[in-house]
């Protein structure tokens, strides 16, 4: 028996939905390996039955649910170390994002179990799962095979698709978990708050999107320019949403959004993997960037290398004539 | 308050990187350098013991790895912590995330720091996680991915980005605290600072004098087995335009995206 344990993260009585692609990614392996998909959830009154239920419609077979602090990674731990004790989970599965990375390691440390990050694909050999990362920058693939009794996969953001399993509903069964005297000596104050303008950047067909390249916020203006002569929106890396230059709605990424339009323009991006993960679907990449070794290169299906002071305004008037005639 | 800043020798961002095949683990000869992200845990480390808001006695920077990582202690120091430790240990060669954590926490447990700073990736191994690792073995709270950390009364305010938006996080100490690299930029260390680094206390320790036990490190005592390494699918090379005359470059870039009806 190999059964399959899934946290899966919700916010406002929602589930995400890199958590449902790790829960339809379980059943499908623990089908495989002859077990079931199990999945935890971690949080308050929120967590009705009826919701925890319906993530059988991805294949979980029962939902454990644990009563602990929400956005924080050491209670799902404490909840999920007892589930795991209780019930013999052969793999710990998450789901792409920042808390799975902190719960899985956690769980890995307390249950002296492997651990393996960023996972874009896992596969059951010989009756055990083999979990393939990208590593060295995406130009090599490692595959981790683990010892002892349970292994923890974590998957890189989006690599796991939400797909409906017939499984029906899940029953739910509710976990009584003392949390670790360490796990309760961190406290959200605030949660999920969204700074800067609200934009809808999802629904564009092209975005320009702007990196630490363009030098200074005012460096947007060029962005902004290309972006309206092409009729798209305007997009961000992190490293200058946390800098302040852009609305943090406008941000792809790990942290961020994740977006597929028809045309995706990065002008001064770099193309760290944090960045490539929100936006690698894009049907056409352009970038320009003055670094000609910078990764964006490597995954980019036109690339210019040059100064952006000189290219966007000159592009961006291109464009309009073009448009215009 | 002690504060812990772990650290780590990457290779050079202009050395490239490959898997030895004859180890099946990364090659990590040639030049060496402090990991980048560690810079913005020292620099957190010395706004706390410059900022007033806590009495700091000590910057203590920690690393685990070979011989050659005396380096990036030094280059730690170089950067304001007052002395090292360096953990090194054939028997530790080959350790996984989770094996290199436990390796890290037993050697800073005789240190009883109040806080444990660390960057919030290395260069190499693009982990993102030996800090959750470290925490539990330490049996302290802990959050990563930190962009902005205060001291009050004692205890941490944290900002960090999340799923859903921007969390703040009020953290009891003692505490691990992994920082992202928007949190600060880095000071560079002044030629009297790097001509001093090497005079300043050095603690060097094996395994046995961290009280590691042996079948928990290293190869045999990591968990995961990596191997068969491999390229991955490879997506058609795009094209690449050097700009020299920019009206030229951009008549081909609107040619380009003509062709795929994207004007």
């Amino acid at each position: 028996m190999a059964d399959i344990l899934v946290y899966v993260l919700h916010y406002e009585g929602a589930f995400n939905k890199n958590s449902l692609g790790a829960v339809s990614e379980g059943a499908r392996l623990a089908g495989e390996l002859g077990g079931e998909a199990h999945a935890v959830v971690v949080g308050g009154d929120d967590l009705t039955d009826e919701l925890c239920g319906s993530l059988g419609a991805h294949g979980a077979t029962k939902v454990f649910r644990g009563q602990g602090p929400e956005g924080l990674a050491q209670p799902v731990v404490d909840v999920m170390a007892k589930v795991i004790s209780d019930n013999g989970h052969a793999y710990a599965l998450f789901g792409g994002g920042l808390l799975g990375f902190e719960i899985g390691a956690g769980l890995a440390a307390r249950m002296n179990a492997g651990v393996t990050m960023e996972v874009t694909e896992v596969k059951v050999d010989d009756g055990k799962l083999v979990a393939s990362r990208p590593i060295l920058q995406d130009s090599k693939v490692s595959e981790s095979r683990y010892k002892g009794d349970l292994g923890v996969i974590i998957g890189r953001l989006n690599a796991f698709e939400a797909a409906e399993r017939n499984g029906g509903t899940a029953t739910v069964e509710d976990v009584d978990v003392e949390l670790s005297p360490w796990s309760t000596k961190a406290s959200m104050v605030q949660r999920g708050e969204q700074r800067g303008a609200d934009v809808n950047i999802e629904d564009a067909d092209i975005l320009v999107a702007g990196g630490r390249g363009l030098g200074k916020a005012e460096g947007f203006q060029l962005a902004e320019a290309l972006a309206e002569a092409l009729g798209g929106a305007v997009a961000a890396t992190r490293a200058v949403v946390d800098a302040g230059w852009y609305p943090y709605s406008t941000q792809i990424g790990q942290t961020g959004k994740t977006v597929a339009p028809k045309l995706y323009l990065a002008a001064g991006i770099s193309g760290a993997i944090q960045h490539k993960v929100g936006m690698q679907s894009s049907e056409n990449i352009v970038a320009i960037n003055k670094d000609a070794n910078a990764p964006i290169f490597e995954f980019s299906d036109l690339g210019i290398v040059g100064d952006l002071n000189k290219i966007l305004p000159k592009l961006t008037e291109a464009v309009k004539a073009k448009k215009g005639g | 308050m002690k504060i812990c800043v772990l650290v780590k020798e990457v290779p050079d961002a202009a050395v490239e990187k490959r898997i030895d095949p004859s180890t099946g683990r990364l090659d990590r000869s040639g030049e060496k350098n402090l990991n980048p992200f560690d810079t913005h845990a020292i620099e957190a480390a010395m706004q706390v013991k410059e900022g007033g808001d806590a009495e700091v006695e000590e910057v203590v920077a920690v690393t685990m790895g070979p011989e050659s990582a005396v380096r990036a202690l030094h280059k730690a120091v170089s950067l304001g912590a007052d002395r090292s430790v360096h953990l090194t240990d054939e028997a530790l060669a080959g350790s996984d995330v989770a094996a290199t954590g436990y390796a890290l926490a037993k050697t800073l447990e005789r240190e009883s720091p109040d806080l444990v700073l660390l960057g919030q990736q290395s260069d190499d191994g693009e982990c993102y996680t030996i800090g959750a690792v470290v925490a539990d073995h330490l049996r302290m709270p802990s959050l990563t991915q930190v962009i902005k950390m205060d001291v009050q009364d004692g205890k941490l305010r944290c900002e960090r980005q999340a799923e859903y938006g921007y969390d703040t996080v009020e953290v009891e100490l003692p505490a691990v605290i992994s920082v992202g690299d928007a949190i600060n930029e880095p000071r560079y260390p002044s030629l009297k600072a790097i001509m001093g680094a090497k005079k300043k206390p050095l603690d060097t320790l094996g395994a046995g004098d961290a009280g590691i036990e042996g079948n928990r490190v290293g190869e045999e005592g990591s968990m995961v087995e990596c191997g068969n390494f491999h390229d991955p699918p490879q997506k058609e090379p795009g094209q690449i335009i050097e700009d020299e005359d920019t009206d030229e470059t951009v008549e081909k870039v609107v040619a380009w995206l003509e062709e795929r009806k994207l004007i």
